[in-house]
């Protein structure tokens, strides 16, 4: 019979002090993005985005001399408003990110263990995932527009987690203690940043659409929802997210069912944080044959991928808060 | 595909009220509970079976439902692929300006080297010659992952319907230098599935022989546990060699086909007993379970029939480390056994055992006994003698108790190869981009050889066609390089 007593717990308060006012700074960096983007989506300029466009059309260049194309569907067209200060704000976010990532770094090197155990922590690595998946979506795909869509939730939830989620950086109870705890819960921190990107696409979307189907009736709309870009093409980014977020969120769920099965003896066992992950995972699957059927194209899929937005929310808030279950590290 | 869409719907609305009330899957305390705080609303959700939704009939309907619209779609469509996967690339049509992506150039090459050069592009395409014009496909693996994908669905659910009825799982407590049969009546609670021998499970024995639990001691997280593992040797059947195993929260024992998981530990205090000749009458460690509330207290129940001549039961509160509360009443202020403390409440008369109704070790039975008296707080060592005189008990110290979980399911490995083949499969399905090509040369009004370039993609967004613009444009580029006009030049 042995009480081990660990005498001193094991975190470095220096580097979890650095750690904490990385919080502060990125919150600070962020807010000014947001600001770019603002200004950027306000008083930019609507232009054309360059690279989106895969040929063009007619056009001979030097090296497809003598080749003529002819191609069936226009594309989308691919116009957003720009402005010098977005482009700052893309080099702000992406200062910001390295915050974020120097904060998850120096947390999980002051308690000595993955930085993520608790609510705090994983806020704070779902707004790194969603920045990235930003940056991934503004790199790849010019979805610069998206960045004060993308920074609204991102500065919320960091709000949010340094007001009411803040915990002391320190060891997890023991059935966190695992190398899946790497794999399951990053897995889906990746996924949820992807639907997050996917979910303020989706918004934007919705209000491009409105704003289409004003014009289209004779309206004069004005303001930022007037240099939105074209609905098809937000529509398309938001479905590609979701393609990128639903299998890392299948795997995530699978690893987490391969864990339980290591840690709590089931694989399954209908635990109110496994409920509404697979209602997620439902409703996201449902999103993607919508987009697959006929008459649910548009609007209704979109307003399907958001139901799925609300459900990952639930699940991340309000199972942890409203149900005790056994994921309730809150 | 509508159909499956309401289905889905279904499924995750039918799967809420599972996380809103308490399952009898999960919890049967939890839904005795609810049972008791709302006594006129409890049985008609019970007549809906919403304690146990996830199998309930109404939810079975649901997902068997979407599973047999699955299977109605996926099964033609496998034999569909499956006849695609076998079958040559479809002919080149009359039309390619018909094609989202169509071009057409002319150069001096034959037509011959210029489908021969359109081949070598062609890489990873299968091809199909026609003499004048030549057919290309890829990315059959679209269609190949969504079929995977929707059968490993179907075998999950099958995984799962055998695991719930081949397999079982059952709960104990060992204390701390206690052996463990693997046997029908060592279980506190047993939950077989309906294919189950309960008498034919697997013969493995074991036994605790350290347990070892250690907790953060300062901070915020003051009194948090940081390790559990218990040391324990197993034999696999009664002629197996003795082996051993640390157990801990994230690393069972795999025995046998079974699984021995640490969910839990807890504190059996040892109690002796002697009666007024000076006879001890009871000697053993008492399992005292959780109260759930902080730190570890735990409530048990010693129950001494072997006494005249009336027999003995006292329920006790052990504390481990006891401290004075702001009433001045005990409390525990850690969890680990600082300053171990036992109060006991004792009663004297029948215990009920004889009576053949079963009785929970954890619960007095008080209705035939009367009460005697409380005891002051004893540490380990510490006796109290009961006013009467009858008897004397003595807190002789504690040991650990480990609470277990052994489960068996058959299913394990086919539900995670299902599961593995779904992600794989999904994968496949959501980033491989069937294309078709097609390429024709032929000789010009102007004597030059005009080829035309088809490509076909059904999914959606410009990669595909962004594809197709490459391979033009290098069929382009290759056949205006000097010395591609001369038929008998190998270029590499």
């Amino acid at each position: 019979m042995v009480h081990v007593l660990a005498a001193e717990t094991a975190v470095d308060t220096g580097l979890s002090a650095v750690s904490d006012n990385l919080v502060l700074a990125m919150i600070v960096v962020y807010a000014v993005a947001l600001f770019c983007f603002v200004f950027e989506a306000a008083y930019g300029r609507r232009e054309s985005l360059k690279g989106t466009r895969l040929v063009a059309v007619g056009a001979s260049e030097g090296e497809s001399e003598g080749l003529t194309v002819n191609l069936r569907a226009r594309e989308p067209e691919a116009k957003a408003s720009r402005h010098v200060l977005g482009r700052v704000g893309l080099g702000v976010t992406a200062l910001g990110f390295v915050l974020s990532l120097a904060q998850i770094v120096t947390r999980g090197l002051a308690a000595d263990r993955w930085p993520w155990g608790n609510m705090f922590e994983f806020v704070i690595a779902i707004c790194l995932c969603g920045v990235a998946a930003f940056l991934f979506a503004a790199f790849r795909y010019k979805a610069h527009y998206l960045g004060a869509f993308v920074l609204v939730p991102v500065l919320l939830l960091l709000g949010i987690a340094v007001r009411w989620l803040y915990s002391e950086s320190g060891p997890v109870v023991p059935a966190l203690d695992s190398y899946w705890i790497a794999i399951h819960v990053s897995a889906l921190i990746m996924a949820t940043g992807a639907f997050m990107v996917s979910g303020s696409a989706t918004i934007t979307y919705l209000v491009a659409h409105s704003t289409e189907t004003r014009r289209s009736l004779g309206e004069k709309v004005s303001g930022i929802a007037a240099k939105l870009p074209s609905p098809e093409l937000l529509d398309r980014l938001a479905h590609r997210m979701i393609v990128l977020g639903f299998p890392l969120w299948t795997f995530g769920v699978i690893a987490g069912s391969i864990w339980a099965d290591e840690a709590w003896g089931r694989f399954w066992g209908w635990d109110p944080k496994e409920v509404w992950s697979f209602i997620t995972w439902v409703v996201y699957a449902a999103y993607l044959h919508a987009r697959a059927t006929a008459g649910w194209q548009g609007k209704k899929a979109a307003w399907i991928s958001l139901v799925g937005f609300a459900c990952l929310l639930f699940n991340f808030f309000g199972v942890n808060y409203l149900f005790s279950g056994l994921h309730s590290y809150a | 595909m509508r159909t499956a869409l309401v289905l889905l719907f279904l499924l995750a609305l039918g799967a809420i009220p599972g996380s809103l009330l308490p399952q009898r899957g999960v919890s049967v305390e939890q839904v005795q509970n609810y049972f008791l705080d709302n006594p006129d609303l409890a049985p008609w959700l019970d007549r809906f079976f919403l304690f146990d939704v996830y199998s309930s009939p109404w939810y079975a309907a649901i997902y068997l439902l979407l599973f047999v619209s699955l299977a109605g779609c996926v099964l033609p469509r496998a034999a569909a692929h499956y006849r695609l996967l076998r079958a040559a690339p479809p002919r080149t049509p009359r039309r390619l300006d018909r094609m989202p992506y169509s071009a057409t150039l002319s150069t001096d090459a034959a037509p011959e080297e210029a489908l021969r050069r359109a081949r070598t592009l062609l890489k990873g395409y299968r091809i199909a010659d026609h003499g004048d014009s030549l057919s290309a496909e890829t990315g059959y693996l679209r269609e190949t992952g969504n079929v995977v994908f929707h059968l490993a669905l179907l075998g999950l659910l099958v995984s799962l319907a055998v695991g719930a009825f081949f397999g079982y799982r059952g709960n104990t407590l060992i204390v701390e230098g206690d052996g463990f049969a693997n046997t029908l009546p060592s279980y506190d609670a047993f939950h077989p599935g309906s294919a189950v021998d309960p008498s034919g499970i697997q013969p493995f024995w074991l036994r605790v022989d350290d347990f070892d639990a250690s907790f953060i001691e300062e901070g915020d997280l003051s009194g948090q546990a940081s390790s559990f593992s218990a040391d324990v040797t197993y034999r696999e059947g009664p002629d197996s060699p003795e082996r051993t195993h640390v157990l801990e929260v994230n690393h069972p024992l795999e025995v046998d086909g079974a699984q021995v998981y640490l969910l839990g530990h807890g504190y059996a205090p040892t109690f002796r007993v002697t009666d007024a000749d000076g006879q001890v009458v009871f000697d053993q460690p008492v399992p005292f379970l959780d109260r759930g509330t902080a730190n570890l207290t735990a409530d048990g129940v010693v129950k001494v029939p072997d006494i005249a001549p009336e027999q003995l039961g006292f329920t006790a509160v052990f504390l481990p480390s006891a401290a004075s509360g702001e009433n001045g009443d005990l409390v525990s202020d850690f969890p680990d056994a600082r300053n171990p403390v036992v109060v006991l409440k004792g009663f004297r008369g029948d215990l009920g055992l004889d009576s053949g109704n079963s009785q929970s070790v954890y619960q007095l039975y008080t209705e035939k006994m009367e009460e005697i008296g409380d005891s002051p707080a004893l540490a380990p060592g510490d006796s109290w003698e009961l006013p009467d005189g009858s008897a004397t008990i003595e807190f002789t110290g504690y040991r650990d108790y480990v609470s277990i979980q052994v489960t068996s399911n058959p299913a394990r490995v086919p539900a995670l190869t299902a599961a593995v083949a779904a992600v794989l499969g999904l994968l496949c399905t959501l980033f491989v981009q069937p294309r078709r090509m097609w390429v024709r040369a032929g000789t010009g009004g102007d004597g030059r050889t005009v080829v035309e370039i088809g490509g076909l993609v059904k999914t959606e967004g410009a990669a595909s066609l962004r594809r197709f613009h490459e391979l033009a444009t290098q069929l382009n580029q290759e056949l205006r390089e000097p010395g591609s006009a001369d038929p008998g030049v190998e270029k590499e």
